[in-house]
């Protein structure tokens, strides 16, 4: 980790605090009333603050201060999370990411956002005031249980001085709050010929003089809190035994006084409690704080560990170097017929394919986490198109390699995009039509044998078939009166500069967009479907491969060239029963127990010289929902298959997904399934057109 | 950017296909390998109809005597292949290209590069830099750029030929 620039680590924590932000803004807009998304923002801003400023980020973590401060009265309950404040704070939310890229960006910005965002906060404090009486009887809020100021017992985990905690830094914030009295409390300080030079064996006692909210002395130990032992009493607590309660301002807390005995105050675990049950009920959720913060930021940290990406994608070609190395030994081992190397080479092939699982895993990443930046999207543009829309998400667990995932981002915002903009009516013309006033849009995610099938479902107008294909003759993609099927006729909409939309949308209907769909998934070796029904809404399918490094393969031999198939397209293998050998043209298919199954020759498809073998192998494979016979000469076996992409000069060939080496160095095409059904089929076509033109 | 390397003059690797001497730039020549098994590319024409290994790296092979409508004989002795990088739009490929046979690394001097001459010549002027001469003999200086790009476009165009929409 030391070679990395602290600023990178800032700004990669960062843009996860800010996604986890921006998901409790969103989820806050539908649950308002939900605490614990309003700590979860607070608590994302608040580390954003620290961290900016301790990296030195000073813009970023001075406009996230008055962002805090704004949205302080959300969570004191004095202001409510309507969509206002919602999409104010979403407004400062995209400024604190600017400010992250750019800290010089326009100061009046930010200063019109936190303005628009202290309205928002402050206008709806006195509809709130009535109907939540005790925040009203409260005042100022924690701040007025405590006149007086507070004592605050600490101490320190031992090894927080290894971990880089500096007990001056806390005790000098402490001082910034007020007067401090602060008391070593040097008890636990072994004998010198046993102390630990890093080790931390003080506690202090600090006497806080100065009004200020609980919230602000537990915001010092923040980064700390979750180890150590912190006990904070309001002033008027040590003094509530010995006299008269001094103010008629806190009479809650009082109660509470007899049962904390001093020698249990520096245990957090029961004071807290304590307190919250005590406290009225605006006050619970900061004193509760300190016990949710601690779980879940806990478990994160032992859970997950950050790695450049470049890092994994190197351990990902070392484990596909060892496995053609493996491959290797096998092939040697074989010839050699020594039990012992065949021995070694089975537990180093064993070894090997579970190192590539692991490694593989490392890279699969859930869609869920692609799924969510589009919660925003889906949020602004309905705002600004005055449509109403339920996004629904699903399969959001579905693994995919991370370089896919971050290639599909593009891609996906423009179809939602277009689904909100052209697909899913206005509410009135919903209302025309019978629908219900908000529309619905669909972002699913499945696998499907070596694939992930992602849709994007709206039950909008369905694409206009009509408008479709003038607009088609209008650009000159098809001539006039020219017969196309409907589904050539849906493909339309990912030509380069086509786009029906009348007006054009600062949105979409720029005719820029969809052909660069097209073009992003087909270079992720993908495919993309439409299905459209007027009036009901379209369907868009993304099919994409699972992973582009390693897959399991069955290699085939087609004359002399060997070839390989990815093993989870494949369904069985079968022999070429004799009969259907001959040149079965026209009738191409073959009885698998009772169903039909057409088959393609690969000797045909690709060109091969020489004579077949005797008995050839059918391998049925399974492409979209159709399953399809691959005639070859012979099947080798399985192997693991490291996917070599083809360099450009190849990139055209849609028939092969990629190149593999083989145990004996030899290059070994993999087959791209359903392309090169579809390649087969159009050979079939122009060789049945052929035939008609020569017998016509 | 032809014209700066011809004042420049030329690090080359000298190379002969069929009979005729070609000049490639040396300072792209990454190594020249002893002919390896090459994998057949079904449909994808014969200038780039092949795969090797490369060190782990599937690399295309290049045949410039398709480009300039050679005879092809079968690889024999002397047939070597010189691994390439190729700067193509910025972005480096690695090619393979075939060679009859190699054989040094020269220095064509500036003043010996003449232009490709309109006529006269049997192959296409376009795949042409230019004619360096050595000692008595002219050397070919193909345009690695133009020619990769001109085959590519063709491969891709018979590619989307071929990508049948379904």
């Amino acid at each position: 980790m030391s070679d990395l620039d602290p600023a990178e680590v800032f700004r990669q924590e960062a843009a996860d605090l800010i996604e986890t932000l921006e998901q409790a803004l969103l989820d806050l807009e539908k649950r308002p009333d939900d605490s614990e998304l309003v700590g979860l923002a607070f608590r994302a801003l608040h580390t954003l603050k620290g961290s900016g400023a301790m990296f030195g980020f000073n813009a970023v973590s001075e406009f996230i201060h008055e962002f805090e401060t704004a949205f302080d009265r959300v969570r004191k309950g004095e202001a409510v999370a309507d969509r206002r404040l919602i999409a104010a704070a979403l407004d400062a939310r995209d400024h604190v990411a600017q400010l992250i890229d750019d800290p010089d960006v326009d100061p009046a910005r930010g200063a019109a956002i936190l303005a628009a965002l202290k309205v928002a906060v402050s206008g709806e404090a006195p509809v709130i005031a009535p109907s939540r009486p005790d925040a009203a009887v409260d005042g100022a809020g924690p701040g007025g249980v405590a006149p007086a100021g507070w004592h605050v017992r600490f101490r320190l985990p031992a090894d927080a001085l290894t971990l880089g905690t500096n007990p001056l830094l806390l005790l000098d914030e402490l001082r910034e709050l007020g007067p401090c009295e602060i008391v070593a409390n040097v008890d636990d300080v072994p004998p010198l010929d046993r102390i630990e030079p890093e080790q931390c064996y003080l506690a202090w006692d600090v006497t806080l003089r100065a009004e200020v909210p609980q919230e602000a002395v537990d915001d010092v130990f923040l980064f700390v809190r979750d180890d150590m032992d912190l006990a904070i009493q309001p002033l008027a607590l040590e003094t509530a035994e010995a006299q008269q309660p001094a103010t008629s301002k806190s009479p809650a807390t009082h109660p509470a006084a007899p049962a904390l005995a001093p020698d249990r105050r520096n245990e957090i675990a029961q004071v807290g409690p304590l307190q919250a049950a005590a406290l009225p009920s605006a006050e619970r959720a900061p004193a509760g704080k300190p016990a949710e913060r601690a779980s879940p930021a806990r478990v994160e940290r032992n859970a997950t560990l950050r790695v450049p990406a470049e890092r994994l994608d190197e351990l990902m070609d070392r484990v596909g170097e060892l496995v053609i190395a493996q491959a290797r030994l096998s092939q040697l081992a074989e010839a050699i017929h020594d039990p012992a190397l065949v021995n070694v080479a089975e537990e180093i092939e064993r070894l090997t394919a579970s190192l590539r699982d692991t490694t593989m895993g490392t890279r699969m990443v859930p869609i869920g986490s692609l799924f969510g930046r589009f919660r925003r999207l889906v949020h602004d543009l309905s705002e600004d198109l005055g449509k109403s829309i339920n996004f629904v998400t699903e399969g959001e667990d579905t693994e995919l390699d991370k370089t896919v995932i971050e290639q599909l981002a593009d891609p996906l915002v423009h179809l939602i995009r277009n689904s909100i903009d052209h697909g899913i009516e206005n509410p009135d013309r919903r209302a025309e039509t019978g629908k219900s006033a908000a529309g619905t849009l669909r972002l699913a995610a499945s696998h499907r044998g070596a694939e992930v099938a992602i849709t994007i479902s709206d039950d909008g107008a369905g694409l206009n078939g009509e408008r479709i294909r003038r607009r088609a003759e209008e650009a000159g993609l098809i001539a006039p009166g020219q017969p196309v099927s409907e589904a050539e006729l849906n493909r339309m909409i990912f030509q380069p500069g086509f786009s029906t939309a009348a007006q054009v949308t600062s949105l979409s209907g720029r005719g820029v967009g969809m052909d660069v769909v097209k073009r992003t998934i087909d270079g992720l070796r993908g495919s993309i479907d439409v299905d459209t029904r007027p009036g009901k809404g379209t369907t868009m399918t993304l099919r994409l491969p699972l992973t582009l490094a390693i897959i399991d393969g069955l290699l085939v031999r087609v004359g002399e060239d060997r070839y390989t198939i990815p093993l989870a397209a494949v369904e069985e293998c079968l022999e070429l029963p004799v009969g259907v050998d001959g040149d079965a043209r026209g009738r191409s298919f073959l009885n698998v127990r009772g169903e039909l199954v057409p088959f393609l020759k690969l000797r045909q498809v690709f060109d091969t010289q020489g004579n077949p073998d005797p008995f050839q192998k059918v391998v049925v494979v399974a492409s979209d929902s159709m399953r399809v016979g691959l005639v070859v000469d012979q099947i080798i076996g399985n192997n693991q298959t490291v996917i070599k992409q083809l360099s450009r000069l190849h990139s055209g060939l849609k028939t092969f997904s990629g190149a593999t080496i083989l145990g004996d160095g030899t290059v070994a095409l993999i087959l791209d399934v359903m392309h090169l059904v579809a390649f087969g089929q159009k050979l079939e076509e122009r060789r049945r057109a052929e035939t008609l033109g020569r017998a016509a | 950017m032809s014209d700066s390397q011809e004042t420049k003059g030329m690090h080359a690797l000298t190379i002969r296909l069929q009979d005729e001497m070609f000049a490639l730039e040396a300072t792209n020549v990454r190594e020249i390998l002893d002919p390896v098994p090459i994998t057949r590319v079904p449909n994808a024409g014969d200038f780039v109809g092949g795969l090797i290994n490369v060190r782990g790296s599937v690399v295309p092979l290049a045949d410039l005597r398709v480009s300039f409508g050679m005879d092809r004989p079968p690889p024999d002795a002397d047939t070597r292949i010189v691994v390439m990088e190729i700067d193509l739009d910025g972005e480096p490929l690695v090619a393979g290209i075939l060679a009859d046979k190699v054989y040094d690394v020269t220095d064509i001097t500036a003043a010996s590069i003449e232009d490709a001459p309109r006529v006269g010549m049997r192959w296409p002027a376009e795949f042409v830099r230019g004619i360096g001469r050595r000692d008595n003999d002219f050397v070919i200086i193909p345009d690695m750029n133009r020619i990769i790009r001109a085959e590519g476009d063709r491969n891709s165009s018979l590619a989307s030929n071929e990508r049948t929409d379904r």
